[in-house]
């Protein structure tokens, strides 16, 4: 029993060592680009659209780069128009529905390249790696990363309940229709 | 400061045990307040600028819909923009045209009224960039269109000023004043002052340094700019400058009150409604809150942000300002209406101008020379105990500044006010002015703003609750003379729409759950209501039409900043979403849609 319990200790110590990693030196993440990121479940052919990868997956999984995804998250100003995930000016992030895909790489496009209805292009303003990190943040949002790994209670004023504490609510696919009013034309 | 407040929160309970409406005596015999010359306007059957005329009263002298027959008032016909966003329009009629402009992307209708239905004449799309609508604080609205001299003018998110042919939809011009880029749009209707088009620029929440312009109206080329902050040069201050108070004299104010270039990036936009008196010669406008929001990175009074300006509309040269909220603590845009109104104060017969303010005060100033005459509380207040009429300064709270990195609990009025933009009108019949108002308080802390250009720069985490009594919104009747309010009636949401008051004794508005109401001007009795299909934050207009009927127009469509939590689907478990509003709103998803479409009433 004694061993089982130091068996279990010693799992729990080493998959926290794995948990707080902290790589300084990330897997480059250049190479995102010729993943599979598609913003539709359909494709000519047969079977449905490839869905975007893996790739990218250890930033959701470390506490570290999820907490810098927090601060940046702040820092560049997303909380300005996304709020602390309810939105605003932009929409809502803490939500299952994603204009524009709710894959990790989905997210990373959208920072990085914007979006059509209002997002900017943080092109060449934000470290790659940064981005993966704010990306990673932003799925941590509606607990979409380990509750282990998802950020804990703020300093600052308790806007909603903190990102571990959310049950895990997986994104619709294929996107939703854009908030905005479609103009008749 | 707290005994106050106390005072106010047992107003409020008193005022929540006695009825839904609450009256007492107006005007005591005193001669009542009365609308300008230049507003008044008997025989005029069209409604051709979003505030009725240049004083800014609403006010139609049709009678036809009274308080006798209004309760069998019924849809004549609709029509629907296709936009789903907040509607805070108002539906314009000349000469049996009327005119709409949507909420983003701000197409303009024309609709036929000489035939059954309004059938659309013509339709116009000016095709702003999509970009806008992420540089757009609060919602995508627009506030409507001006008609003069044949012309139509509208603004557009991307920061157009457009010219069309009222007749036929031809765009006569279209010029490009402000950059998406660096956060600027455009939401106020503009305002004609004689051959000038006066139009501001909007974007406080992403340190836009704010101005208004005047267009000349035969070609859209600017005429002046005034800029809100800055050096005199810039403000356009020069020798015919007057202000009342010692506090605004000085050279260079707009430079000396900022940290060194704060006011570069400092705010004090322009997007509310401009009024005009002719006879004076004066436009009168005011500036938006200074950026960020957090007051702690901006020591000084900022100005000229949260201001009332009085300006020759030729020269754009300033002749009076004053300073609503120096040192702007909580988001209090200073450009609410300025209704014009000719009183007698102390005996004397005086020009004056009745401003309801976001910090829950209405004021009631000379408008020849700025100097307050009175201000009173119209809404439950602890941050400040109102203005030092000797100053003019108004006396904070310092108990509820918000320092770096504190929780500042229970600050009222909040954010968005005791009053966001949504206009009051003056009836020239009761003297009384009816305001749509906020009933919140919230809770604050200010945190380090950092500028990035294009992205949004305020620096604070709110979030926003009902306030004493429970009840969100509120329509109140107010004395401006004595300085009270004479019945009011209570709102579920705020009051996020305009008021109209007609000769027939009447008072039109719109709540956010759809419903629109026809009100007696005298006691406020609900007289007549019907629920549209989304929640209604529009300006409510009336004309005669081609027919020699009285018709009722008013958009519904809920959205703006208090109703985005719908029109921009927000999530309410996050009590900061948008701005901290969505958490004083989070039931608003239950009680109505999103939507977009024009109602038209008539008696049967």
């Amino acid at each position: 029993m004694r061993r089982l319990v130091a068996i279990a200790a010693a799992i729990a110590v080493l998959s926290a060592c794995e948990r707080e990693d902290r790589e300084f030196r990330p897997p480059p993440v250049g190479t995102e680009a010729e993943a599979p990121v598609t913003l539709s479940s359909i494709a000519p052919g047969t079977g449905p659209a490839e869905r975007p990868g893996e790739m990218g997956q250890a930033y959701e999984e470390n506490a570290y780069h999820l907490s810098e995804g927090k601060r940046l998250f702040t820092w560049f100003n997303c909380k300005g128009c996304h709020a602390n995930g309810g939105g605003g000016s932009g929409p809502a992030l803490m939500d299952d529905s994603w204009i524009y895909g709710g894959a990790l790489l989905n997210v990373v496009q959208t920072i990085r390249e914007g979006r059509p209805n209002g997002m900017p292009s943080f092109r060449g303003k934000i470290p790659e790696e940064q981005i993966m990190q704010i990306a990673a943040y932003v799925r941590s949002m509606e607990r979409q990363v380990p509750q282990d790994a998802a950020p804990g209670r703020n300093d600052d004023l308790m806007p909603r309940p903190s990102e571990h504490r959310l049950p895990a609510r997986p994104a619709v696919p294929g996107g939703t229709v854009p908030p905005s009013g479609q103009a008749p034309q | 400061m707290r005994s106050s407040f106390l005072q106010c929160c047992f107003l409020a309970a008193v005022l929540t045990l006695s009825p839904s409406i609450s009256r007492s005596q107006p005007q005591d015999g005193r001669p009542r307040p009365a609308a300008p010359a230049f507003a008044v306007s008997p025989n005029d059957a069209d409604w051709a600028t979003p505030a009725k005329n240049t004083a800014g009263t609403r006010y139609s002298e049709l009678s036809e819909i009274n308080t006798q027959n209004v309760n069998r008032l019924q849809v004549a016909f609709t029509f629907s923009t296709g936009v789903n966003k907040g509607h805070e329009g108002a539906p314009l009629v000349v000469g049996g045209l009327m005119f709409i402009v949507s909420p983003y992307p701000n197409i303009v209708y024309a609709l036929d009224l000489t035939r059954p239905g309004g059938p659309l004449k013509w339709q116009y799309n000016p095709k702003p960039d999509a970009s806008a609508q992420g540089v757009a604080c609060c919602d995508v609205v627009n506030r409507g269109p001006t008609y003069s001299n044949g012309r139509l003018f509208f603004t557009t998110l991307d920061a157009h000023v457009v010219a069309l042919d009222a007749g036929t939809g031809r765009e006569i011009w279209n010029v490009k004043l402000g950059e998406i880029n660096r956060g600027e749009t455009m939401t106020m209707a503009p305002l004609v002052v004689k051959d000038k088009v006066i139009a501001g620029i909007s974007g406080g929440e992403y340190g836009v340094r704010g101005w208004v312009q005047a267009l000349d109206a035969a070609d859209g080329k600017t005429v002046w700019k005034a800029y809100s902050t800055g050096p005199d040069q810039d403000v356009k201050i020069g020798a015919d400058f007057k202000p009342f108070y010692e506090e605004d004299r000085g050279k260079d104010l707009g430079v000396s009150t900022w940290p060194p270039n704060a006011w570069e990036i400092g705010g004090g936009t322009v997007w509310g409604f401009a009024s005009y008196d002719p006879d004076l010669d004066l436009i009168f406008y005011g500036t938006a809150n200074p950026g960020p929001w957090n007051p702690n990175q901006r020591p000084g009074d900022n100005k000229w942000t949260n201001t009332v300006f009085a300006r020759d509309p030729d020269t754009g040269q300033a002749r009076w300002a004053y300073q609503w909220n120096p040192h702007d603590l909580h988001d209090w845009d200073g450009i609410n209406e300025n209704i014009l109104v000719e009183v007698v104060w102390h005996g004397k017969p005086r020009k004056a101008l009745v401003h309801p303010d976001r910090n829950g005060l209405v004021y009631l100033l000379d408008r020849t020379t700025g100097e307050v005459l009175s201000a009173n509380f119209y809404h439950p207040v602890n941050t400040h105990r109102g203005v030092d009429l000797k100053t003019g300064r108004i006396r904070i709270n310092e108990q509820k500044y918000p320092h770096e990195g504190k929780v500042i609990r229970n600050v009222c009025p909040t954010a968005p006010g005791a009053k966001d933009w949504s206009p009051s009108s003056f009836s020239h019949q009761t003297g009384l002015l009816y305001i749509p108002h906020n009933n919140l308080c919230m809770d604050w802390e200010s945190t380090e703003a950092n500028y990035i250009a294009g992205t949004p720069y305020v620096g604070a985490e709110v979030r926003m609750y009902a306030g004493p009594g429970g009840h969100r919104g509120e329509l109140s009747a107010w004395d401006i003379l004595a300085g009270k309010e004479v019945w009011t009636i209570k709102e579920r949401f705020p009051v996020w729409g305009g008021t109209m008051t007609t000769a027939g004794g009447l008072v039109f508005y719109g709540n956010m759950e759809g419903w629109f109401k026809a009100v007696d001007a005298k006691t406020g009795a609900v007289l007549w209501q019907f629920k549209t299909s989304s929640g209604i934050i529009g300006q409510p207009t009336t004309y005669r039409g081609p027919d020699g009927k009285q018709y009722i127009a008013v958009l519904s469509g809920v959205g703006g900043w208090a109703g985005s939590i719908v029109s921009g689907d927000l999530d309410p478990r996050d009590s900061t979403a948008a701005l901290g509003f969505v958490n004083a709103m989070a039931d608003l998803k239950q009680a109505t849609t999103k939507g977009g479409n024009l109602y038209v009433f008539a008696l049967p």
